[in-house]
């Protein structure tokens, strides 16, 4: 560790972990609702398991995202971290409100939540992924300026290198369409079409930012390949990210009472978004050939190319798949869309931080890499989670086709939930391979413990 | 990447192009708000209506339900459940008001929310609002949702 400051990101990746243990769990409890409906009932309903297991990943992954920019901006920087104080008290404030906000889910009902933070001053709760009270929302504003203050001031007084740039736009871009959240119109097509521009925007647009520099700046410290070469990439990646993915916000104003052109402009743009995931994929592979030397961190290096390939096939492929708006027509809103979020969330966000956390982690610990034992097990995880992630999303991607061709396409549609019992079968599969991603991430948790020889290596 | 394609030039690609379609979004934003009125329902928009919104979003019903295709995959898509129930409030205010408290063993269940009367109607009629928008080729595709 080359400046003292940047040992903050510790605290937010532990947060960040310890959260994502949660999200799972809660996962593996909806998948078993899936099929035994009344699990839990009514004491979890399947509502608030859904609400905890969706915050939490937004939580525990925004934590990544600040741990890593504490981690990687000072040593780009090449200074301390503007206010280290600062990075440790938002820690605090943003993990117990973060918590209580979990908590309150599921131990108030959620109508009693909105009239207990007083929801109708300003009515920003119950539309999905945005449930959080609008105290929490607040909250999340006044920690995520705290932050930028921070990541900026160490940015613009240091040397400003492209990572730092390109990620310093991305969180900035993070903050600003967050604000969108506290816009909820009575006009429920107003209302849908600005939701998506925290969603959307956030996720195929500054999030991928953010991803491209994590995963560029994981890059230049494993293969020492020229900066030159890394950036030029960067710029270009992100770049057809914001170019396709910007009006690509329109394969989500289909089917909701927009204009019809967006069926053209979405189908047109949004079918060019996997053109930066391809790019990602090249950029990651290339470079680790081109690699000038070999790092220690086998795992590290392992979790960078991992995440280009399957933010690919998560975000790029599966995202494909069902974007046109001839067929969206059938699959809007089924198991198709919930195949595709896993494997894009898994594929770009999650193990974009894991990358960051697998290279830095040991570092912070004060060694350069895990010990041999350590990574072989961590190497182990990354296999399990994400063959597992990719059993889910093809069990759900079945389950998708099987409810499209019988709800939507068959010349006698049926019921929901007559559809839903006939194609169980495949959530039972699902749930089987999430099971798995949990002894996956249990293993990972073990690597950080996990004794073992000292790897040997060369500065080179 | 070969030494022709610098990197000024990518990054020169990449401020343009970001900048450039963000103001086309914002452009088609502003087309899309001022079509809206054709297609969003909104003369229907009553006192009712938006009581019955919040009502929706107070019990995280999109926690399990989807409204024109986005929530959860849970259970049935509500967008049309106005047309589904017979174009009958009543059969979606019953349909509510008769959830049992335990659920039904075995199988999905929807909770009990204890609504009054009149909250009953406020959500029946958004749902039946909801049902009035006009979504590009009648989206979904048929009655099942």
């Amino acid at each position: 560790m080359k400046y003292e400051s940047q040992g903050v990101a510790k605290l937010y990746f532990i947060a960040a972990i310890a959260l994502f243990v949660g999200q799972i769990l809660f996962g593996v409890t909806m998948g078993l609702q899936y099929v035994i409906g009344d699990f839990l009932f009514p004491e979890i309903p399947f509502n608030v398991a859904r609400m905890v297991h969706t915050n939490l990943l937004i939580v525990w992954l925004l934590f990544g995202f600040m741990g890593s920019a504490y981690y990687l901006v000072p040593e780009e920087a090449e200074r301390e971290l503007f206010a280290p104080w600062l990075a440790k008290l938002m820690f605090w404030i943003f993990l117990v409100a973060g918590a209580l906000t979990i908590l309150s889910y599921l131990l108030v009902p959620y109508a009693r939540l909105a009239e207990l933070t007083m929801n109708d001053l300003l009515p920003t709760m119950g539309r999905e992924f945005l449930e959080q009270p609008t105290i929490t929302k607040i909250g999340i504003v006044i920690v995520a300026l705290a932050f930028i203050f921070n990541i900026g001031m160490t940015v613009l007084t240091g040397r400003k290198t492209v990572i730092n740039l390109v990620l310093l736009t991305g969180l900035v871009g993070l903050a600003v369409f967050f604000l969108f959240s506290f816009y909820n119109p009575d006009n429920l097509v107003m209302d849908k079409y600005f939701w998506w521009f925290v969603v959307h925007l956030w996720v195929e647009g500054v999030w991928e930012l953010i991803m491209a520099s994590l995963l560029a700046y994981v890059l230049i410290k494993v293969t020492g390949v020229d900066r030159e070469v890394i950036e030029k990439w960067l710029y270009i990646i992100i770049a057809m990210a914001l170019i396709s993915g910007l009006v690509g916000t329109g394969h989500h104003f289909f089917w909701i009472g927009a204009p019809d052109y967006w069926q053209w402009l979405g189908s047109v743009f949004s079918a060019l978004e996997p053109i930066p995931f391809f790019m990602m994929t090249l950029f990651a592979f290339n470079v680790v050939n081109k690699r000038r030397r070999d790092h220690p961190n086998k795992a590290a290096v392992l979790w960078a190319l991992g995440t280009a390939v399957m933010a690919f096939l998560g975000a790029g492929v599966w995202g494909f798949l069902h974007t046109l708006a001839p067929v969206n027509y059938y699959t809007h809103g089924t198991q198709i869309t919930a195949a595709h979020g896993h494997m894009a969330f898994y594929g770009a966000y999650v193990m974009v931080v894991l990358t960051m956390i697998s290279y830095s982690m040991p570092i912070m610990r004060g060694q350069k890499a895990g010990n041999i034992k350590a990574q072989v097990v961590e190497m182990w995880s990354f296999w399990l989670m994400t063959i597992s992630m990719v059993f889910i999303t093809l069990f759900l991607t079945g389950a998708g086709i099987a409810q499209v061709y019988l709800q939507r396409y068959s010349d006698d549609p049926l019921p929901f939930m007559v559809v839903q019992e006939k194609i169980a079968i495949f959530y039972w599969l699902r749930e089987a391979a999430g099971l798995v991603f949990l002894i996956g991430l249990i293993l990972y948790i073990y690597s950080f413990f996990a004794k073992g020889k000292e790897v040997e290596f060369v500065e080179g | 990447m070969r030494e022709t394609f610098t990197k000024g030039m990518a990054r020169n690609i990449y401020y343009g192009g970001a900048v450039f379609f963000f103001l086309v979004l914002i452009g088609l934003t502003v087309d899309t708000v001022n079509r809206l009125p054709e297609t969003d329902n909104s003369q229907n928009m009553t006192e009712l209506v938006i009581e019955g919104k919040r009502l929706w979003e107070e019990n995280n019903c999109i926690g399990c339900h989807t409204l024109l295709g986005e929530g959860a995959y849970f259970a049935p898509e509500l967008g049309n459940v106005y047309t589904r129930f017979g174009e009958d409030t009543e059969n979606i205010k019953a349909f509510i008001k008769y959830r049992p408290v335990e659920g039904i063993p075995n199988r999905r269940s929807m909770p009990q929310f204890n609504l009054t009367d009149e909250q009953l109607e406020a959500l029946a009629q958004f749902l039946k609002y909801v049902d009035g928008i006009k979504t590009a080729r009648n989206w979904p595709p048929n009655v099942q949702g």
